[in-house]
């Protein structure tokens, strides 16, 4: 293993902190879903591809800067998430675990290879002044767009938490989350809960896609490389728990980052794999309860 | 087993067999092979995942391995390419056990058994693309030697009977299971795993000979595919592209039916080159019809094609 000034590990664990934040973003809607849900949303790359694509025709088709386009996409997806869950989703489940497993594997692969044949294989980017900027901290350089896509994503969060503890529908949430058939029991609507759930899960996506737009490139399968980061992050934090996501998303940032610059680009990726291998291996009972 | 449950094999071999006759065209039987490959592939999936309910989505794990290891013992090791075919099944068998020794004995099910699939399958593909063994990026590429002894024939037709000869084994090995012992406890793991338990049934140990079983034959269409295209890369060897293939076939078909992956492969790909005689090569269409079926057959039970159709016609 080679060894590296103080100063570039320093920088890549900065990074790793900054991606990571969005990964945590990522999973948070994955792990709302299963938490409430209790169900593995296998679509959930390919619904951030699509985001992508829909913040990168805000910019293309009507000069929508990436985090404007946070404005009207955040709705459009919440919207959407709630259609999938409530008339597609929802109704093929009919209680079988394998049933939502193809379900959103289906999904995933209409969507990806719908987003292939309209913009073709070619990877898209956004061209916006600030792409390049660069933020001095200390002895590092930080990328402006990875900095405020920190920010952002714990804003996001604070914004879910605070939905979660103080409102109607996040009380409503988390009674379903915890006991479905008693919140049938005193009038509330399961079905619409689970599908108000996958919306804001969807919506968590729109606000990454828009966060992640100005320092990556879209292409149709981009979602790919997030959802085993998402899957990893959300088992590691604990299923269902949102300040794990972050916490898990922070961590695998980091080790990305880092096995990146002791591996190599091309073995890198697969520090996040085996460590999805090893969790899920030797702590499921812990991580997982009764529902695996 | 008696004679009797040979007969609808023996009748799909002898129609079956009837396509390089009728058909010469080399992209059509090209097109037949291919498709041959997929059933076959899709027959070990359907082991694990129709009769043991044990869904996989990486079974490109053992089909790439299967490509690799028949590629690699002869070009780095001279070996003959029919033994290299058959240690590339080996090969395959014993990564299909030691993934299902780690994922089962850990008690991994249903998605997360899914999940640790598709994990398992992208490492190696990283480690293929990233290794300098395997070829790196660059892939594989088996010189071409045209003879029979070598496993290359001249007329696709005796690649093609080459082929369904192997799909045959594969449906016959499938009846067997089927008949055996360990078929039933395989189904009765999938219905109920707790009352297969109670009843007695070494569950790890059904679900390990389902999952070695499965993939050696999913192997066998990784090394026959490397034998028929004599290349190999890691995206086609280890790429997702054959994990979905290898599982939508059964699932639209019939999973856990003899004859279901072969239905599903022979109708998913006669689809594909449909749509492209009406809309031309735009790429990604027929997936995306793929993904449209999936989600349609898993909306509306009985969760397959003919099931659905025989449920539309009344019977």
């Amino acid at each position: 293993m080679r060894a590296f000034p103080a100063e570039i590990v320093l920088e890549a664990v900065a990074n790793g902190l900054l991606t990571g934040a969005v990964y945590g973003l990522v999973a948070l809607g994955l792990t709302l879903v299963y938490g409430v849900l209790h169900i593995i949303n296998f679509a959930h790359g390919a619904l951030l591809t699509l985001a992508m694509y829909a913040a990168f025709v805000a910019w293309h088709a009507f000069g929508l800067d990436p985090y404007v386009a946070i404005v009207p996409l955040v709705p459009i997806f919440f919207a959407l998430g709630y259609a999938l869950q409530r008339f597609v989703i929802g109704p093929a489940s009919r209680g079988d675990d394998s049933n939502i497993l193809l379900v959103t594997l289906g999904l995933s692969i209409a969507i990806e290879n719908l987003m292939l044949a309209i913009f073709r294989s070619d990877t898209l980017s956004v061209q916006v002044p600030y792409a390049m900027e660069v933020v001095e901290a200390g002895p590092m350089l930080l990328s402006l767009p990875r900095l405020i896509g920190f920010g952002v994503a714990f804003l996001v969060a604070a914004v879910l938490f605070v939905i979660l503890a103080l409102t109607d529908t996040g009380r409503a949430i988390r009674a379903v989350a915890k006991e479905r058939v008693g919140a049938a029991l005193v009038g509330i609507d399961v079905s619409h809960v689970y599908a108000v759930t996958f919306g804001i899960g969807a919506a968590c996506l729109a606000v990454a896609a828009c966060l992640l737009l100005p320092s990556f490139y879209v292409s149709p399968r981009v979602g790919n490389a997030f959802v085993l980061v998402a899957f990893t992050i959300v088992v590691l934090g604990g299923m269902g728990s949102v300040p794990g996501a972050l916490l898990g998303g922070l961590f695998i940032g980091v080790v990305e980052s880092l096995s990146g610059l002791y591996l190599g680009d091309s073995l890198g990726q697969i520090g996040i794999f085996v460590i999805f291998i090893l969790v899920l291996l030797f702590r499921p009972t812990g991580l997982f309860g009764a529902r695996a | 087993m008696t004679p009797r449950d040979l007969l609808p094999i023996l009748a799909f071999a002898a129609l079956a067999a009837l396509v390089p006759i009728l058909v010469t065209a080399g992209t059509t039987l090209n097109f037949a092979i291919f498709t041959l490959i997929l059933c076959l592939a899709a027959q070990g999936w359907n082991i694990l995942g129709g009769y043991g309910g044990q869904y996989s989505f990486g079974h490109a794990a053992f089909f790439g391995t299967g490509a690799y290891a028949a590629a690699l013992l002869q070009l780095k090791l001279g070996i003959s390419p029919y033994g290299a075919f058959a240690t590339g099944i080996a090969a395959a068998a014993t990564v299909g056990f030691v993934i299902g020794f780690l994922s089962f004995r850990s008690g991994l099910r249903g998605s997360y058994f899914a999940l640790v699939t598709l994990a398992f399958a992208e490492v190696f593909r990283v480690l293929a693309n990233a290794v300098e063994f395997t070829g790196g990026a660059a892939g594989l590429l088996i010189p071409i030697d045209v003879r029979p002894a070598n496993f290359q024939f001249a007329s696709r037709a005796s690649f093609y009977l080459v082929a369904l000869g192997l799909v045959v084994v594969a449906l016959v090995m499938t009846r067997a299971l089927e008949r055996a012992r360990l078929g039933a406890q395989l189904v009765a793991v999938r219905e109920n795993e707790q009352a297969a338990r109670a009843l007695g049934v070494d569950v790890l140990r059904v679900k390990l000979s389902a999952i070695t079983l499965s993939a050696g034959i999913t192997g066998a269409a990784g090394a026959l595919y490397a034998q028929y295209f004599l290349y190999i890369d890691s995206n086609i060897a280890y790429g997702s592209w054959i994990s979905v293939e290898a599982l939508l076939a059964p699932i639209i078909g019939g999973a856990g039916t003899l004859f279901g992956p072969i239905v599903g492969a022979v109708l998913l790909h006669s689809l594909a080159e449909f749509t492209k005689s009406l809309v031309g090569r735009i790429p990604g269409v027929d997936l995306v019809i793929f993904g449209v079926l999936l989600i349609l057959v898993v909306r509306f039970p009985p969760r397959d094609l003919p099931g659905l159709i025989r449920r539309r016609l009344g019977r």
